[in-house]
């Protein structure tokens, strides 16, 4: 994960101009998937690319918060991009793409409304597939100590006297 | 403090488990000048190794042995292979616990007598009573350092206790205060007073809060008479031909084998591994387990009716500042059978951090219905509910002959129905929870399923005849008079409370009992 386009020898401009749109939001390349706006960029080595650009949706469409960047979703779901891991993963999004198409969409990155892609993943909510992210998510997502502050959690206390000076019990408005 | 005793001296007290029961009993036997080696399965972690991070705490601390489960309790679903949430490591569950030291009210200790019969459950009174365990009471709280005891002050209130407390009132309940708990609100004991960190499932950086780990552990160990075994978990208890038990077979940190002879045996494993050993320990003199000629050794297994309450509030409350738990309505702890129910359930705060709440506010749950609950999380309320359960013989833990663990012995399977009295009794608890944070204008309430099992209780039960539990009113086995149990597998009925200061003052009891009968030579 790179949080800006700097690849090596590559710039922001070169890195997008070898993409191509992968849904509304990324862009996918050889061997990498980009935000849109080439805020972040990832490599994947046995994903392809397109595969990783369907999982960091589909992990927005689980645990939807729309004050998180993609960039999170990425990191809790970039350990699929393993030689153990990425086949299961690969079979699991060709089904997630059958089933979109069996909604009538071309993919599951080009189901532009959440509410249907919510619905295909309904529709395979009890896949061995979906629980494995689904159930990911929950650390992956959450316990990333640079989300926390997004959700006003403080984490560690410890180092800084804990609570007893510092607004334990503040409560102003009861 | 390096006190070693030979694997061969056959005049020690072997106790398995070093939490509330084991911990407390190792030192309240090294005190009285018994020579005992705790057997303890975890390894030695202190404050300071401690983490305020709550996964990274659960790694370093929990029981994660193989364990399966099954049942209609929605925890067999959610998390089928982690059945209760407690700790391996010197000191067991006291590192974690939250603190809530109450005692049993009087008519628990006879629950079949004042509830009577009720359907599906296994009742049964205690053979001893309030008046008796005062002074083990006493003793107990004055240990740990209870507030609200022995003129010791309570904890302050933090914002989750203030929304909490505003809410009872609102209802109309007047038992409502930072509660009884063993968490020093000032200076004691060599320990300091809670700086509110917030972490003290995650065990207390601090020292404030009470835990064998730091208190009764290195107090046993000043005496010259306590040796603490690290890493070495207790396998089978062994017996000579007379059925009385020699010793324990337990496994080093390398896996190996060894075998501690012991005068008198006491296990303290908690109430899954304590029934486990019990029973893996069968011989062809004790066919169906050691100390099982009832048949009741595993069953009656409790894990109190628990369950959690969220709110939402139209502003911040951050409940994670501060003591996870100090905070605790009685009013609903009375039995009451107009309520549609028999026995009483507690009240109590409680924060998780974003990452748990993550996990356990409601399981597998996903979608914009649960991240919405959580885009709230700043400005939400928490409380547990923990109340009476009724002892079921099914409810039980049994030998999975199917899964071994880690030594090639089977695993533990944790089976557990609601009774509906449990039911009822959650049912009332979530309407008056939500009532509680409605009443000071949440804008949301949450009715959380129960947590993998932190209090878990019953399957060596205490009867006065022996064809009703495991073990007499001392906790002395009713088969094999050289063998104990320490811990809250003991309990002939849950009461409403948490468990720990009813362990605590047990124990002690017990090491009085043992220490008198090893001096008369009865024992």
């Amino acid at each position: 994960m790179t949080h800006t386009a700097s690849r090596p020898g590559l710039t922001r401009r070169q890195l997008l101009a070898r993409s191509i749109a992968a849904g509304a939001s990324f862009m996918v390349g050889a061997g990498f998937v980009a935000a849109r706006d080439g805020a972040w960029a990832m490599q994947t080595a046995h994903l392809e690319p397109r595969s990783m650009a369907t999982l960091i949706q589909m992990a927005r469409d689980i645990y939807p918060h729309d004050q998180l960047a993609d960039e999170f979703y990425a990191i809790a779901v970039r350990g699929y991009d393993s030689p153990e891991a990425a086949p299961a993963m690969e079979a699991g999004i060709a089904a997630l793409d059958a089933a979109a198409e069996g909604h009538g969409h071309a993919s599951y990155l080009d189901t532009h409304w959440e509410r249907d892609r919510v619905d295909i993943l309904r529709g395979m909510e009890r896949s061995a597939f979906f629980q494995t992210v689904r159930a990911g998510l929950v650390t992956g997502l959450y316990n990333q100590p640079d989300v926390w502050p997004v959700f006003g959690y403080e984490g560690e206390s410890f180092s800084k006297g804990g609570y007893l000076a510092r607004g334990f019990d503040d409560i102003a408005w009861l | 403090m390096a006190t070693k005793f030979d694997l061969d001296d056959d005049g020690v007290v072997v106790i398995i488990g070093t939490g509330a029961g084991g911990g407390t009993l190792a030192n309240e036997l090294a005190q009285r000048g018994v020579k005992v080696v705790a057997l303890e399965a975890g390894g030695r972690h202190l404050p300071t190794d401690y983490v305020n991070d709550e996964w990274d705490a659960f790694v370093q601390l929990s029981w994660l042995d193989a364990r399966t489960t099954s049942g209609s309790w929605r925890v067999a679903r959610d998390f089928a292979g982690l059945p209760a949430w407690i700790v391996k490591a010197v000191g067991g569950s006291t590192v974690h616990w939250a603190g809530a030291s109450l005692r049993f009210q009087p008519h628990e200790w006879k629950a079949r007598t004042t509830y009577g019969h009720v359907a599906g459950a296994n009742l049964l009174d205690w053979p001893i009573d309030a008046d008796e365990m005062d002074p083990w009471y006493a003793a107990a709280e004055d240990k740990m350092g209870v507030t609200l005891t022995n003129g010791i002050p309570g904890l302050p209130g933090n914002n989750n206790y203030k929304v909490f407390e505003a809410g009872a009132k609102a209802l109309g309940y007047s038992q409502v205060s930072t509660g009884r708990m063993a968490i020093n609100s000032q200076p004691r004991d060599g320990r300091p007073a809670c700086i509110q960190l917030g972490f003290c499932f995650q065990g207390c950086k601090s020292y404030a809060k009470w835990s064998t780990a730091y208190t009764e552990i290195p107090a046993g160990e000043a005496t010259g008479n306590l040796e603490v075994r690290e890493n070495a978990q207790a396998l089978v208890i062994e017996h000579d031909a007379n059925g009385k038990v020699n010793g324990v077979v337990y496994a080093d940190a390398d896996g190996v084998h060894h075998k501690q002879m012991a005068r008198v045996v006491c296990v303290a494993g908690n109430s899954i591994e304590t029934p486990r050993i019990l029973l893996n320990s069968n011989s062809a003199l004790f066919p169906d387990g050691l100390a099982n000629g009832s048949g009741q050794v595993g069953r009656n297994y409790m894990r109190h009716m628990t369950g959690s309450v969220y709110g939402i509030f139209d502003r911040p409350v951050k409940m994670w500042r501060g003591t996870t738990m100090a905070g605790i309505i009685n009013d609903e702890a009375h039995h009451d059978p107009s309520r549609g129910f028999v026995g009483g359930y507690e009240l109590e705060t409680l924060s998780l951090g974003l990452p748990f709440m993550a996990a356990f506010l409601d399981p597998g749950g996903w979608g914009r219905e649960f991240t919405s609950a959580l885009d709230g999380y700043e400005n939400m309320a928490g409380m547990w509910i923990v109340g009476e359960d009724m002892p079921q013989e099914t409810n039980r833990i049994s030998l999975n002959f199917d899964v071994k663990d880690q030594f090639g012995l089977p695993a533990p399977n944790v089976h557990f129905d609601d009774h509906p009295n449990d039911v009822a009794m959650r049912n009332h608890a979530y309407r008056q929870g939500m009532a509680i944070y409605q009443a000071v204008g949440a804008t949301r309430v949450f009715p959380t399923p129960p947590y993998p099992s932190t209090h878990n209780l019953g399957t060596a039960r205490m009867s006065e005849h022996a064809r009703d539990g495991v073990v007499n009113r001392w906790g002395q086995a009713h088969e094999v008079s050289n063998l104990f149990v320490s811990d809250g597998s003991q309990f002939t009925t849950g009461a409403a409370e948490n468990p720990t200061l009813t362990i605590v003052a047990l124990a002690i009891r017990q090491a009085d009992h043992i220490a008198r009968e090893m001096n008369a030579g009865t024992l």
